[in-house]
């Protein structure tokens, strides 16, 4: 810039300064003002309003029933409950039907075909027990639950149910010290805690929307659903007779996802009154109209924007899981494997904690993906157990449809009723997923808080665990 | 491909009206060698997503809730032997730089110079909406107002004339309902006009400020025009300096602003808001 046009510039900034303090403080009013009357005065001589009576009455006693003191929570908590029966009832089928395509049928093949080429055993069983084992199972157990909750969730979402979600959860999360819109982005963590972190981004001031970001993991992902229904089918369901078994399971996992949220208040509070000290922002939420969902464009959009997303991202991270986990179990040390050597070292305070060194191995090699604990936990057991007749041999993850064979090789690892409630109870609270992790990581651009939201579950999950596990002993005697 | 090429169809029916959404091509995220950078900017909730999804071919998602785009979109599509760019920017109430979202918006608008912005309005809540269009007129003149959910405000009994609307904005005002696809073929015409110049806005200004306030702002605009002249904005700059705005302020010092009035908006203006992608 030349010399004189930056005089000239000083000049108009001091100029402007000067009016500025003659204008008075309420300049800014008087602009505001001056935009707002002009709109006022078009939108006066362009629009024809009709008579009081002709307003929509249908959306107003919509809103007056969801969003109401009384009525509000039993109808939102009816409505994910229906929403999460349906995907877990509702996926069981066809998991089934892609389990027994890709691990029943494909698997197989594979294994023949590698045989008959004469590959080398390690190269097919890394690649084909690790890498494809490992990605065919989080396939069959991801996709048809996403597949069958993303687009009731989106239909939610296109009918304008969400804001008035957020509008039932605001008095809470200002409790807490949270963000309003955090009731969004934990719906979202729900479905996953990766969508769920990006979508804090709603949260305009930093500080609540950090608060969003560190309790997002209290949200029970779909790749944790997995792990509690089975869990909870075994240890929870068996505790009753069995017409009952269904009920108490399912209400043992949705007690857990409640757990969930509580924790994620009781955390909110606790960040807003320590190293996230501030003030709650008011936001405005506007309650827009409902709208008749769009079905078949929701369905499509949901499908490919969130479901085949997620899994990809879920693929791409259970390839090399999978091949490590073969790997750890197929590499030996002074004649026993690597995970052998794992567990017993993480045993000690496995047990301590009401877990054991199976569980706790099973959760570092799965960090990528949650959905994969369960077939390596099952496939670890088979290993120290040394069980023979299940599965198909060391460090190949597989899924047993049997439950009572599923039992006996759990009891025989030494599994109680203690170690299936603290790993529904871990399950929820432990570190995010490898995803989840770099998101955080993407979104703070911060080392230290993505740490504190990676070791801050562990710890509390230890905590827990701890607790209950001294409380269940002291009582057992 | 079996897209038609636009030089062989548009010859002949690019006068027919009827031919006009025959006349896009879809880009999706193919936006090289774009001619004209067109800004879409609205207030929250208003379809913005909707009109970008029909007019790109790309699939951004869209949800009933404020705040759904959280980040920029781009997208590209053809129309009339002309590339576009189009860029998807969040929805705000206003553009007095409030909130990051504000900020990224009239950022965009002012220094990203697009061709065209095409303001998407809610035709059921015209008064609210109008105060966005207000501030997007006194940054550019070089705007198309959607007047979209003519569909929900025929639901309410709402009878919004867009004519009227037109001449009182001084802007082209096109009627849509973009969820079912109508009025695409309008806005498509109404934004290749005003890229191309051949439909000139004359925008409205606001002049119901207090006389005070009035002589303040034309005293500092004739400073701001002779020290930058080419600027098309002047009396909004002025406003802005008064009001102490400190981008402004920064901007008109690091040089910025004049760039602004030394370059033509033209075919291969480039956003500059690079931070927006960070919102």
């Amino acid at each position: 810039m030349s010399n004189s046009n930056a005089t000239q510039v000083e000049e108009i900034l001091s100029t402007a300064r000067t009016l500025r303090s003659e204008l008075g403080t309420d300049l800014h009013e008087q602009l505001v003002e001056a935009v707002y009357s002009t709109a006022a005065r078009i939108a006066d001589l362009a629009v024809t309003k009709p008579g009081e009576k002709a307003r929509l009455t249908l959306d107003r006693t919509i809103d007056r029933l969801v969003t109401s003191r009384l009525w509000g929570f039993p109808i939102m908590f009816l409505l994910f409950a229906l929403m999460f029966w349906l995907t877990i009832s509702g996926a069981n089928v066809p998991s089934g039907l892609l389990a027994w395509l890709l691990i029943d049928t494909i698997y197989p093949l594979l294994r023949e075909g590698a045989a008959a080429i004469g590959l080398p055993w390690w190269l097919w069983g890394l690649v084909i027990d690790g890498m494809y084992l490992g990605t065919a199972w989080v396939v069959a157990v991801m996709l048809p639950p996403m597949a069958i909750f993303f687009p009731m969730f989106t239909l939610l979402e296109d009918f304008g149910y969400l804001p008035r979600v957020a509008f039932n959860l605001d008095w809470l999360f200002k409790k807490a010290g949270a963000h309003g819109k955090q009731a969004m982005t934990t719906m979202m963590g729900f479905g996953c805690n990766a969508a769920g972190v990006i979508a804090t981004r709603i949260i305009d001031s930093p500080r609540e929307r950090m608060i969003a970001i560190l309790t997002n993991n209290f949200a029970l992902c779909n790749g944790r659903w997995p792990t509690q229904i089975l869990i909870a089918t075994l240890f929870i369901g068996s505790l009753v007779p069995a017409y009952f078994a269904g009920l108490a399971s399912a209400m043992a996992v949705v007690g857990v996802a409640g757990l969930g949220v509580v924790l994620t208040f009781v955390i909110a509070w606790v960040l807003s009154r320590t190293v996230l000290r501030g003030q709650v922002s008011t936001f405005s939420l506007e309650l827009p109209p409902y709208r008749p969902p769009r079905i078949l464009q929701t369905l499509y959009t949901s499908v490919i924007d969130r479901t085949l997303l997620v899994l990809w991202r879920a693929v791409v991270w259970a390839l090399p899981a999978g091949a490590l986990i073969w790997l750890t179990a197929n590499i030996h040390l002074g004649g026993r494997s690597v995970a052998e050597h794992l567990i017993s070292l993480l045993n000690p305070v496995g047990l301590f904690v009401g877990l054991n060194g199976v569980i706790l191995l099973a959760y570092v090699l799965a960090i990528p993906a949650n959905e994969i604990v369960i077939p390596t936990v099952l496939m670890l057991t088979v290993l120290v157990t040394g069980a023979t007749g299940v599965g198909q041999g060391a460090g190949v993850m597989f899924n047993l449809d049997d439950t009572n064979q599923l039992m006996s090789l759990l009891n025989a690892g030494g599994w109680t009723l203690l170690t299936g409630v603290n790993l529904m109870l871990f399950s929820l609270i432990h570190n995010p997923c490898s995803t989840t992790i770099y998101t955080i990581y993407k979104e703070t651009g911060s080392a230290k808080w993505t740490a504190v939201a990676a070791l801050m579950p562990v710890a509390l999950g230890f905590a827990v665990t701890f607790l209950v596990a001294t409380v269940w002993r002291a009582l057992a005697g | 491909m079996t897209t038609p090429t636009m030089g062989a169809t548009a010859a002949g029916c690019a006068a027919c009206p009827i031919h006009n959404v025959a006349n896009l091509l879809k880009l999706g995220v193919t936006m090289d060698n774009w001619n004209f950078v067109v800004a879409l900017a609205g207030n929250p909730n208003t379809g913005k997503s909707t009109v970008f999804n029909a007019l790109t071919g790309l699939r951004q998602h869209t949800g009933n809730w404020p705040g759904k785009t959280v980040t920029r979109a781009e997208g590209g599509f053809e129309y009339r032997g002309h590339r576009y760019k189009l860029v998807d920017l969040p929805g705000t109430y206003s553009l007095l730089a409030a909130s990051p979202d504000e900020e990224a918006a009239r950022d965009f608008i002012l220094f990203g110079r697009p061709d065209v912005t095409l303001v998407v309005v809610d035709a059921t809540r015209v008064e609210r909406n109008l105060n966005l269009v207000l501030q997007v007129l006194e940054i550019t003149d070089r705007v198309v107002v959607c007047l979209n959910l003519m569909d929900e405000a025929r639901r309410h009994g709402l009878e919004v004339d867009d004519r009227t609307l037109a001449r009182e904005l001084g802007v082209p005002v096109i009627p849509a309902s973009a969820r079912y696809r109508e009025g695409l073929d309008r806005i498509l015409e109404a934004v290749s006009d005003v890229a191309t110049g051949q439909f000139v806005c004359r925008p409205r200004r606001i002049q119901n400020e207090p006389s005070e306030l009035k002589r303040a702002v034309a005293d500092l605009t004739t400073r701001i025009a002779s020290a930058f002249p080419g600027l098309a904005n002047t009396r909004w700059v002025a406003l802005r300096l008064l009001d102490g705005d400190e981008r402004i302020i920064q901007a008109i010092r690091q040089g910025e602003l004049g760039e602004l009035g030394s370059v033509v908006p033209s075919e291969m203006a480039t956003p500059e808001a690079a931070h927006l992608g960070s919102v």
